[in-house]
């Protein structure tokens, strides 16, 4: 079979009340600076003003990429008038509907919520309600609701770490072992944030496409988190918590791991697995990183800017058989980093653009769109990390003149033709390219697109376990 | 101009390797007392 890519989803939740338990504000706030702490609390955005942000807009399809560029900066202080949570190929979720989601997300009493804690019984999403038939107070799952002495207790204890809904404590999180760091609460609330966020996206992809949990064979989860005990820290499988809670019960699941170049490995597994017969089916899903909100809110808040990392990020893309005009994934043009090249951008480029391209017989400007890490600039320039979609498109341009494919003056005509502004939540692997190919299907039904290359990299040294880096690419064409 | 200066070498992923800049600093005559790739992302 040729396989195809049949549909893609982007949701993002907004959990302001969660940015305390990402990596950075966690270690800032745990030094006790409740003034470091107050800041934060006050430069936190609301869900209105999250959803009119123009790159969420353009991240659930409301916008396309290019209409950023053409748009008024800074985007923060540039609302989209009557922004809708709803989009072309994505939601965006409420704090208030993601804690029933986060308790329908948890086998095991981890999470104690009280009787002021929201229930989602009201979800707007047709996605997070189907999620919570079936689980709750009331009815399966551990959902019960715990009296306030009760959670107070386990907090004042040190097993468990609140849950706050603004200033109002309405719940905790308790770890689950005294002495297993990998069952402490922050991570064990990181791993639940990611299979709640995970199975939510594959749930939306789901509805959105009319099709039954049970028809997915197949679940690769690209997610971040390091699931398992001490014996076996990152030991994983999320993907198969995820299509058990997206009621994807016939589909066998598991993890791809590679950083943020997970998503783009994934999908070249995906659609492996279905050119080889294995399944007719098969879904990418990549649950958002509780660990990167707040990374860079210290910047945001010296600059007096909002807290832009206050979204997980959550993706799924559904594999099948090409027909329909589904866009082809073409194995045919892979590329990757061998274990024995340099990291630099340069060899990088080249290993994933210019060697498969040259393989294939193709030129790097016979593709129409390159989706490299689409981080939003609007976070990471503050905080001096660059502008990194920029910085990628002007690699690749620069292979193209060394090619002899386009003229040095060109450089800025191929950008603008064949990139695009980043658009999403630095969540490591959430922006891995792959946040286009909603884009992208749009863009192929209207015939307005032929071609994509995804590609993403991955930071290796960060385990400290090689000096490298690592990337992948694979084209998406009709 | 780097002859007998001591060196620290802070790489990032999109830009230069901490690796590369090393072996750059000590072809230069440097000594690199600490190198590191970062990733900000």
């Amino acid at each position: 079979m040729v396989p195809a890519l049949r549909a893609a989803s982007n949701v993002l939740v907004h959990v302001p009340d969660l940015v305390r338990y990402g990596s950075k504000p966690w270690r800032e706030n745990s030094g006790g600076d409740a003034a470091l702490a107050g800041a934060l609390s006050r430069r936190l955005r609301s869900f209105a003003e999250a959803v009119a942000y123009p790159p969420n807009q353009v991240f659930i399809g409301n916008m396309a990429p290019g209409d950023l560029g053409e748009g008024p900066s800074p985007w923060y202080e540039n609302p989209v008038p009557e922004a809708s949570a709803k989009g072309a190929f994505g939601e965006i979720l409420p704090q208030e509907d993601f804690y029933p989601l986060l308790e329908a997300a948890d086998q095991f009493g981890l999470l104690l919520f009280g009787p002021d804690a929201p229930s989602g019984a009201d979800a707007a999403s047709a996605a997070a309600a189907s999620l919570l038939e079936g689980s709750g107070p009331g009815k399966t799952g551990p959902g019960k609701r715990g009296r306030e002495e009760e959670i107070l207790g386990r907090i004042e204890s040190g097993e468990a770490l609140p849950l706050h809904r603004g200033g109002d404590l309405i719940g905790c999180v308790r770890r689950d072992h005294e002495a297993d760091e990998s069952l402490d609460a922050r991570i064990l609330l990181e791993n639940l944030a990611a299979k709640a966020s995970g199975a939510y996206a594959l749930r939306h992809l789901l509805l959105q496409e009319e099709i039954a949990p049970e028809e997915i064979e197949y679940v690769i989860s690209c997610s971040e988190e390091a699931v398992g005990d001490r014996y076996n820290r990152g030991g994983g499988n999320l993907a198969k918590a995820i299509a058990e809670m997206a009621g994807c019960a016939g589909a066998a699941g598991v993890d791809v791991k590679s950083f943020c170049a997970a998503p783009v490995y994934a999908l070249v597994h995906a659609a492996a697995l279905i050119r080889a017969g294995v399944v007719k089916n098969a879904v990418v899903v990549g649950g958002g990183s509780l660990a990167k909100l707040g990374m860079k809110a210290y910047f945001h808040i010296e600059k007096e800017m909002p807290v832009l990392e206050d979204v997980l990020g959550g993706i799924a893309f559904l594999l099948g058989s090409e027909g329909g005009g589904a866009p082809r994934v073409n194995l045919e043009i892979t590329g990757h980093h061998g274990a024995g090249r340099p990291s630099t951008p340069q060899v990088m480029a080249e290993a994933l653009v210019r060697d498969p391209l040259e393989r294939a017989g193709r030129k790097i400007c016979d593709i129409d769109k390159y989706a490299v890490e689409l981080h939003n600039p609007e976070v990471t320039l503050p905080a001096g990390a660059g502008d990194v979609a920029a910085t990628n498109y002007r690699t690749i341009a620069a292979m193209a003149v060394m090619k002899g494919e386009i003229a040095r003056e060109e450089i800025p005509a191929f950008i603008e033709s064949k990139g695009m502004p980043g658009f999403a939540p630095t969540q490591g692997h959430i922006p891995a390219g792959v946040p286009y190919l909603g884009h992208a299907l749009v863009g192929m039904r209207a015939g307005d697109l032929r071609s994509t290359m995804v590609l993403a990299k991955g930071s290796l040294f960060l385990g400290r376990m090689s000096q490298q880096a690592d990337g992948a690419s694979v084209v998406v064409e009709v | 101009m780097f002859k007998g200066k001591k060196v620290i070498a802070l790489g990032e992923r999109d830009g230069v390797p901490g690796p590369a800049i090393a072996e750059c600093m000590e072809a230069a005559g440097a000594e690199v007392v600490f190198q590191k790739t970062e990733c900000f992302v």
